[in-house]
């Protein structure tokens, strides 16, 4: 069932990803950035004033901005004027031909996950001709949805039929101004996914990108907005277990959450990026901004990630705690094999009374992978009564990894509580040789054991999802142990 | 007609680091067969244990082990496993997270495939479980928990011959089990290890007290002494050592180097 599901997520995006190719095969801007560029982003898009004026305005910021140093990451500069802002997806010619001509261990991983080999190429981006009725499957969720008036469609399609909510919600939570990558994001970005759940309702599925046949291919800088509006509810999944190759480098991508009163939001993540080869060349730099704020009374915002791929990640799922009773979660299993490095964790900022926040973050190390917690936990002056939570564990396979906490607490509101563990831990040579005493073979036995370390976070995901990301873990921690 | 010996144990020596700790170790097991092997601390027991479980703390100098005919030095701990091997742990190790019964259920799945023999179905498996469970008197709450974590030392060793009792192994070694239990516990975790015994299966038991052997009633008993069996015998050594203790033992091992 799980695979199946992938499986139709994949060949949805794909199919629609060459329709796209053929339209605009012409359509290519030169390298770089300039306001000409993004004025000509936004035509090509048929945007209003507004939003036109709102990507002028984060691109004049992002001009005065520094790409931030602060995070325990290290990679090479990046060119922000060699990189194309407004390009057609790849175009066949410049896809694998066939399964041959793709890396071998990544064919590997996808046998190892179990996936079908039509699926597989596909992922590999070898140039197939997908027959797939993909858009039937669509249309009867989106009918479904809109049946309870929910609105689930791309990014750009909500710019054109639903302007009024994209300008009143779009960088309320996540300003254009916020961060480095965030304003370069708000400047160029090309597409993503909205959503918009309205009064009392309770989304009946999971929200994933499954039947959303529109906006996967966004490329570089892709912008979600989620909207639970009074008493309404939303589990939205995003990522895909298989590793997806993609030739653009850098992603900065940007997520915003904005829950009313007594709505719920539950956002699951498996980011399974290229995380590059062994030696750490050719992976996905991801420096994604994700905030979520729940401004409302009672309103639950829930993050869960599980963090797999790229060979950077720079992310900080955060919760904006505003409407009183309000509560944020944020569960994460971030794991950095062969020359990985994850700079990753949470903000939590208590701003109304009563509000509670929970954070349980389990970083995993293996090979020279670099793996980093860093979160904040703030209660402002207002926030009477606001409670905290914090556990974080780490372990290590091996010597060669790292695993480093950098946890920031501020505290004003003298009723509040603020508590934090922390844990690092080795996977032991004597709890691998108990179960190769069992019959368990090292590989099964390490995947059982991190597993077992990471289970508090699985068993917040969606069932289907946390079964791919037992899998998941295996198959990434292979060869780095024994 | 003789049968063919379970485990053959020749001149075996083994190394921790620069140490050697096992000087020529000679013991042969036959199935249906209990062995005791009894010693001081520092003797080597746990070591004999380790090494033919295939411990890789401990550097093979010398010497061959065969199983069931076979050269046992060259598989891979699980493969050992595998093919019948089962080691009761002197300190079980605690495997935060995941379940006792997930647990089981791979090890005795990995088992089963080597064997040829299809993957047990949930229904199957759990009605072994219980089975094993109800003979070790074990609260059926302990599957759901994770592997021996937060369990007491007594819950830790039952949980062993709980899991050696669901696996049924050929050869099963049992570490120092008696250790750490109370006398209740030492009567149930005996009965259990009883009841496994049979025509195809050995035990070797390896105990620092008689105690353990009023239960489990060994047919030969050896004494380790400074990595070496000194001298065996039927059960009544195990009560001519409770009276004289092992510094006789010792001794003798002594003036035998």
């Amino acid at each position: 069932m799980a695979t199946q599901l992938t499986s139709i997520e994949t060949l949805a995006n794909q199919e629609y990803k060459w329709g796209f190719v053929t339209d605009i095969d012409a359509d290519t801007v030169p390298p770089g950035l300039s306001e000409d560029v993004i004025r000509l982003i936004s035509g090509k898009k048929n945007e209003p004033p507004f939003m036109l004026e709102w990507r002028l305005k984060a691109y004049r910021q992002w001009l005065k901005m520094k790409e931030p140093t602060w995070a325990n990451v290290h990679y090479p500069p990046i060119d922000y004027q060699k990189i194309i802002y407004y390009a057609a997806p790849k175009t066949k010619t410049n896809q694998p031909k066939s399964l041959d001509e793709v890396d071998p261990e990544l064919l590997r991983t996808y046998e190892k996950l179990g996936i079908p080999l039509h699926e597989r190429e596909l992922l590999a981006g070898v140039a197939v001709d997908a027959v797939f009725d993909s858009v039937s499957v669509a249309t009867t969720f989106k009918e479904k949805l809109s049946e309870l008036g929910i609105i689930f469609c791309s990014f750009s399609e909500a710019v054109q039929h639903h302007p009024e909510l994209v300008q009143k919600y779009l960088g309320t939570v996540v300003p254009h101004s916020d961060n480095f990558f965030a304003a370069l994001n708000a400047a160029v970005f090309s597409d993503g996914s909205f959503c918009y759940i309205p009064k009392g309702v309770r989304c009946p599925m999971e929200l994933s990108t499954y039947f959303r046949i529109n906006a996967k291919d966004t490329g570089q800088f892709e912008r979600t907005l989620i909207i639970a509006d009074e008493g309404s509810h939303v589990s939205y999944l995003e990522g895909c277990t298989a590793p997806m190759r993609d030739t653009n480098q850098l992603h900065a991508a940007v997520v915003e959450l904005v829950a009313l009163d007594n709505a719920t939001v539950k956002y699951s993540t498996v980011q399974n990026w290229y995380p590059g080869d062994k030696e750490g060349k050719g992976g996905i730099y991801n420096f994604v901004t994700k905030r979520g704020k729940c401004l409302g009374a009672n309103s639950k915002i829930s993050w869960t990630q599980v963090e797999t791929g790229s060979t950077i990640t720079w992310k900080y799922p955060g919760c904006l705690l505003i409407g009183e009773n309000s509560v944020g979660e944020f569960y994460s299993v971030a794991l950095t094999n062969n020359y990985q490095q994850a700079d990753t964790g949470t903000k939590m900022i208590h701003a109304g009374k009563n509000t509670r926040s929970t954070i349980v973050s389990k970083g995993i190390s293996a090979g020279h992978g670099q793996n980093t917690y860093r979160g904040a936990v703030k209660i402002l002056k207002g926030a009477t009564g606001a409670r905290n939570y914090s556990q974080c564990d780490s372990m290590l396979l091996g010597d060669k990894c790292g695993a480093h906490t950098f946890p920031y607490l501020e505290v004003k509101n003298t009723s509040s509580s603020v508590e934090h563990e922390a844990s690092t831990s080795k996977i032991g040579e004597d709890q691998i040789f108990y179960c190769r005493q069992r019959g368990i073979s090292t590989e099964d036995a390490v995947g059982m054991i991190v597993n077992g370390f990471c289970k508090e976070v699985f068993r917040e995901l969606p069932m289907e999802f946390a079964v791919e990301a037992q899998k998941l873990l295996g198959v990434s921690l292979e060869g780095s142990v024994g | 007609m003789l049968k063919n010996p379970i485990l053959e144990i020749r001149d075996l020596h083994a190394k921790a680091g620069e140490k050697e700790i096992l000087k020529g170790i000679n013991l042969t097991v036959f199935p249906g067969e209990v062995h005791a092997i009894m010693g001081p601390n520092g003797s080597g027991k746990s070591t004999l244990a380790q090494v033919l479980a295939g411990r890789d703390l401990y550097n093979v100098t010398g010497g061959e082990v065969l199983y069931e005919g076979r050269d046992l030095l060259a598989l891979q701990p699980e493969d050992r496993a595998q093919e019948g091997i089962f080691l009761a742990f002197q300190y079980p190790v605690e495997i935060p997270g995941v379940s006792n019964l997930y647990f089981l259920k791979a090890a005795l799945n990995a088992i089963r495939k080597r064997k040829g023999e299809p993957e047990l179905d949930a229904m199957d498996f759990l009605s072994r479980v219980r089975q094993k469970m109800s003979l070790m008197e074990m609260d059926e709450a302990l599957l759901n928990r994770a592997v021996n974590a937060g369990f007491s030392g007594g819950e830790k060793k039952r949980n062993e011959i709980f899991q050696m009792a669901v696996l049924e192994p050929r050869l099963a070694l049992m570490d120092e089990t008696d250790s750490g239990l109370d006398i209740d516990a030492l009567k149930i975790v005996s009965h259990g290890v009883n009841a496994l015994r049979g025509p195809d299966r050995a035990i070797v038991v390896i105990t620092h007290y008689q105690r353990l052997l009023n239960y489990i009633v060994p047919d030969y008993v050896h004494v380790l002494a400074e990595g070496r069996i000194v001298k065996s015998g039927d059960k009544s050594l195990a009560l001519e050592l409770e009276e004289s203790g092992y510094a006789g033992i010792e001794e003798f091992a002594e003036t035998a180097q």
